[in-house]
């Protein structure tokens, strides 16, 4: 019993968490445009270095 | 119309201004157009977003939109102004579902961890324990995600009717407070992780059918093309200022160059030109105007610049006029009853009462009102409409993407559901069974030399004569000639340079029937003939209705010699001259003689008909309206689509009634057993996630549906 007082708040915890995020990503518009995010990767951004 | 947003720099405001780009291909196009213009002079950053294929551009307020509109050009895509997207509402709806969904997924995952203890033999307090842990996951998820179903329900009821939103509430609702019940009073049986897989599974089903949507309608709002927002007003003292339409007023003067559109209706003041009416009037050759006729809004200045006295704008205009007769047209529409809708208005009374008829018969045997309670609420959850829930939009989605991948959007379920119900297709000529721009038809007198400095030429160039002579020789893989000192000469074409020799593509020396162009190089002169072409396989295609059941006929609001011609080379019946109120009239005819038409139209003169049909498809080159009225909408310059649209649609229902009969089957074996008090949650869960699996893999069969 003393287990599960302590592992299921951590499932819960672990649940609602992902939810949030979730949640956020929704918010900044991280679903947008998944096209464009799988092409992005290709761009050579050489001026932009620091 | 354009977002203006507030955002908290330093000292000044921005806006935002979007801007449709649909030459978009990849990674490069990217950097380039989000390089290019981050640090120009008043640009403050932009984003390419590459799945709509736009670009958002937040700049300081000084900037105008038509400039900006230049600037990307000058990087070399072309761009169009996207105001106010008017469907951003909808998305907005689509993203509700998708929180929701999210809610019950966190809700269904943690229900179920716990009773899958409680199945495995937890007992006493532990039961217990899992069973209040369960209802407080479950009782504040259940109250957000089942939100959309309960407002849907409420408001059914309200009018007196019901849909499958009424069942699915009752049971969700019955199933939760029969839970909190036993709970509180340490029962075996807890039914809150099928409430809330009940929902998690509906809401995929509302999410699937939601996403469906947006994906056409952004495509299809990237597609809509901008064709007038507004003119190059001169005032009495000879100044230009651009106006946006919706500023436009009467009595003022537009200056509308070659190749511009019409922002307002008008009557031309002076000069003198041509007009491309195809999109208001279906009359494909180029209408001449001079001094003192009327010049309508959304018509295309072909040959020469003229100012035009504006006497009409906005709501008076005679594309409003259209819009108004488009949304009579549209009432019957509405009236249509969607499938799932139609099962539900069978299927939730047999429920109910097959519910209270085994409640009724429990208590009649004596088994206590609790046990009899239990028994009808389990058959309620196992005749919830689960699978019935997913059976059409899964079907729908997986459909809709297939055929989108052949480039067709079709804007919502409904849609496909009528498509397969079609027996008789209308056309409309210009622009649908023709390609509605003029094609080049001599382009092989040219030389190879002639057709590089042609192509130059045309490429500078943003007339329509232009731009169907450049797509001409750019499928023949022509590279552009290297000219010089290129400039447009107003009313006469393109002049250049070309290793000192003058180079000129323009208006004829001599007048010809046909829409033509003249390319000079130094001394030697070749007039390029154009025409309307009827759409490469359009004959295959109509045959291919042919064989699918659909007689055709071509609707046109094209003179009576154009029309003819491109009858009988397809061999169809034809009106012609037929207005936009004849259009809806010659539907209400056939639909009252019992038919269900198809019109396949594109212009602003067709709206009104597409919106009248029982399912419409406008081509991709269509005007907004057409766009905007049609329930699908094709790219490609093939008429194919069409007839394949309906074979996929037809090919969507039977895996549509397949789901259906999977359903009902299921419910056939299911119900005995809970009229009998033989379910338990565990039995309740493993037999609807098992219904909707199936019914879900039925659905990807149509994944191949479009090949």
């Amino acid at each position: 019993m003393s287990g599960l007082a302590i592992l299921i708040p951590i499932a819960l915890l672990m649940g609602l968490c992902g939810l949030v995020f979730f949640f956020w990503a929704m918010r900044h518009d991280q679903f947008e445009d998944l096209d464009g995010a799988a092409q992005r990767i290709l761009i050579e951004d050489e001026d932009e270095q620091p | 119309m354009n977002a203006i947003a507030p955002i908290a720099d330093s000292q000044a405001r921005t806006n935002i201004s979007r801007f449709v780009v649909p030459a978009i291909r990849c990674a490069g196009c990217i950097s380039k157009i989000e390089n290019g213009l981050n640090g120009k002079p008043g640009i403050l950053s932009s984003r390419v977003n590459f799945s709509t294929k736009q670009v958002a551009i937040s700049h300081l307020p000084e900037m105008e939109e038509d400039q900006l509109r230049r600037e990307i050009e000058a990087l070399g895509f072309e761009a169009q102004i996207l105001a106010d997207n008017p469907l951003a509402e909808e998305k907005g709806s689509t993203d509700k579902l998708i929180r929701a969904l999210a809610v019950a997924g966190f809700g269904m995952m943690n229900i179920m961890l716990l009773s899958v203890s409680v199945w495995s033999g937890a007992a006493g307090v532990t039961r217990e324990l899992f069973h209040w842990l369960s209802a407080l996951i479950a009782i504040p998820v259940i109250a957000y995600s089942g939100r959309p179903f309960f407002a849907s329900a409420a408001m059914a009821l309200r009018y007196g009717r019901t849909n499958m939103d009424v069942p699915i509430s009752i049971g969700i609702l019955l199933a939760t407070g029969l839970s909190i019940h036993e709970t509180a009073t340490g029962g075996a049986h807890a039914y809150f992780d099928s409430a809330v897989m009940l929902l998690f599974f509906l809401l995929a089903g509302r999410v699937l059918d939601g996403m469906m949507r947006d994906r056409a309608r952004e495509g299809i709002g990237a597609l809509l093309k901008q064709t007038a927002t507004g003119a190059m007003i001169v005032d009495d003292a000879g100044n230009s200022r651009w106006v946006a339409a919706r500023d436009l007023l009467p009595e003022m003067r537009m200056m509308v160059a070659a190749g511009e559109s019409l922002a307002a209706d008008g009557v031309i003041e002076s000069g003198s030109s041509s007009f491309d009416c195809s999109l208001m009037t279906g009359e494909s050759e180029p209408q001449p105007r001079g001094k003192g006729d009327m010049a309508l809004a959304g018509t295309l200045n072909l040959l020469s610049p003229v100012v035009v006295r504006v006497t009409a704008t906005g709501e008076d205009t005679s594309v409003a006029d259209i819009a108004r007769l488009m949304d009579q047209a549209g009432q019957r529409r509405s009236f249509y009853v969607r499938i799932a809708d139609r099962a539900a208005r069978y299927y939730a009374p047999a429920v109910h009462s097959l519910a209270l008829l085994a409640f009724i018969f429990w208590m009649a045997v004596g088994a206590g009102w609790h046990q009899s309670l239990l028994i009808s609420v389990a058959v309620l959850i196992i005749t919830c409409p689960c699978a019935l829930g997913l059976a059409v939009p899964a079907a729908q989605v997986v459909a809709s993407g297939a055929l989108l991948r052949k480039g067709v959007m079709v804007k919502d379920g409904s849609a496909l559901e009528r498509l397969a119900e079609v027996d008789y297709a209308l056309f409309d000529k210009t622009g649908t069974l023709t390609l509605g721009h003029p094609v080049p038809l001599n382009l092989d007198d040219l030389s190879l030399s002639q057709k590089q400095v042609a192509l130059a030429l045309a490429q500078a160039s943003r007339h329509p004569v232009s731009k169907g002579i450049r797509t001409g020789l750019l499928a023949l893989d022509i590279e552009p000639a290297a000219l010089d000192d290129i400039r447009e000469l107003p009313g006469q074409g393109m002049a250049a340079t070309w290793d000192g020799v003058h180079v000129m593509l323009g208006k004829p020396e001599i007048s010809a029937d046909h829409l033509s162009s003249q390319l000079t190089v130094g001394t030697e002169s070749t007039l390029l003939q154009l025409q309307d072409e009827i759409r490469p396989d359009a004959s295959e295609a109509i045959a291919r209705l042919a064989e699918l059941g659909l007689p055709a006929s071509i609707i046109s609001g094209d003179n009576i010699g154009s029309v003819s011609a491109v009858a009988r080379a397809l061999s169809l019946p034809a009106q012609a001259g037929a207005s936009p109120q004849e259009k809806v009239e010659a539907i209400t005819r056939l639909t009252d003689s019992g038919h269900k038409v198809l019109m396949v139209g594109d212009g602003l003169n067709d709206g009104p008909a597409l919106a009248a049909a029982h399912v419409s498809i406008a081509p991709g080159s269509a005007s907004d309206v057409g766009q905007q009225a049609a329930d699908a909408v094709f790219t490609s310059t093939s008429l194919m689509p069409v007839a394949l649209s309906i074979t996929v649609a037809r090919r969507t229902m039977q895996i549509v009634h397949q789901n259906f009969a999977l359903a009902i089957g299921y419910n056939i074996l299911a119900v005995p057993l809970a009229l009998t008090g033989m379910v338990t949650p565990l039995i309740a869960a493993i037999a609807m996630s098992l219904s909707s699996l199936i019914v879900v893999v039925n659905a990807l069969r149509l994944n191949g549906a479009a090949k």
